[in-house]
């Protein structure tokens, strides 16, 4: 087992902050891009990633963030987190990683399915119409575990 | 680092088996490189994504991402998978007689 090669991933992404939502999918693609099959599960605040509305409008925080250097004080300042969001996005696009509606649909081409976690779904009274057309289901726990079956289970 | 012969003639590979050389490289040895990871027969898809990838690295020297081969060379996701099943991007990189590529997307 120690020395096998990883067949399957099942992938929880469950906050709704830039930071929080690439590295689940940076490892979602990365998984495909290695003939890995990949789950994504998309829970609480993390579900702003596959929402249509919402999905190309996450934002890094400059709050309570002690990495990004700088007093929570000035990271209330209007715009910017907007500010930081934009630096950090261009960054990103030279190292050709996609915006998140782009990199959703390119993780789903890829073959990787993408679901949505049924609790937080019914506690901010969502339906499949809030989510993009890439999303798989709304599902529950048990079936989460159900399609994670014989894999492994990063949480992010 | 080992010399291996692909379609008759010799050339340099890595410890993974890429080539050294991508001037090393002709159709001939995509052919048979395409064999060993299990690709028979190469078709006019593969050749669309073998050349759009050789001709990207002559002009930028870099080696593209599946990103850049949707976007830049106008094969989609899908058929990228499809056409070089379990690793693409390093197996199309292998055929094309390019490096490892490095980057994470």
């Amino acid at each position: 087992m120690a020395d096998e090669k990883i067949k399957k991933v099942s992938i929880v992404v469950s906050k709704g902050s830039l930071d929080g939502v690439y590295p689940g999918l940076i490892m979602a693609n990365g998984a495909r891009m290695e003939g890995i099959e990949a789950n994504l599960f998309f829970t609480f605040f993390g579900l702003e990633a596959i929402m249509k509305k919402r999905m190309d409008k996450i934002k890094v925080s400059t709050v309570g963030n002690p990495a990004m250097h700088l007093p929570s004080l000035l990271g209330i300042i209007p715009g910017m987190s907007a500010f930081a969001t934009a630096r950090m996005k261009k960054e990103m696009d030279t190292l050709d990683i996609p915006p998140v509606s782009e990199f959703v649909e390119m993780i789903h081409d890829a073959g990787a399915k993408l679901y949505a976690c049924k609790a937080t779904v019914d506690m901010f009274h969502l339906t499949m119409d809030d989510f993009c057309e890439q999303t798989e289901a709304i599902i529950n726990v048990g079936k989460f575990y159900e399609v994670s079956q014989g894999g492994q289970i990063i949480f992010t | 680092m080992a010399s291996k012969t692909y379609a008759g003639k010799a050339v340099e590979v890595d410890n993974e088996g890429f080539l050294m050389n991508a001037s090393d490289w002709t159709e001939e040895i995509a052919v048979e490189m395409a064999r060993e990871v299990g690709i028979n027969e190469l078709k006019d898809g593969h050749w669309k994504v073998i050349h759009f990838m050789r001709k990207y690295f002559q002009d930028k020297g870099q080696i593209p991402t599946i990103r850049r081969i949707k976007n830049a060379g106008g094969v989609p996701t899908q058929e990228v998978y499809s056409l070089f099943p379990d690793g693409p991007a390093k197996k199309a990189a292998f055929i094309a007689g390019l490096g490892k590529p490095q980057g994470c997307v």
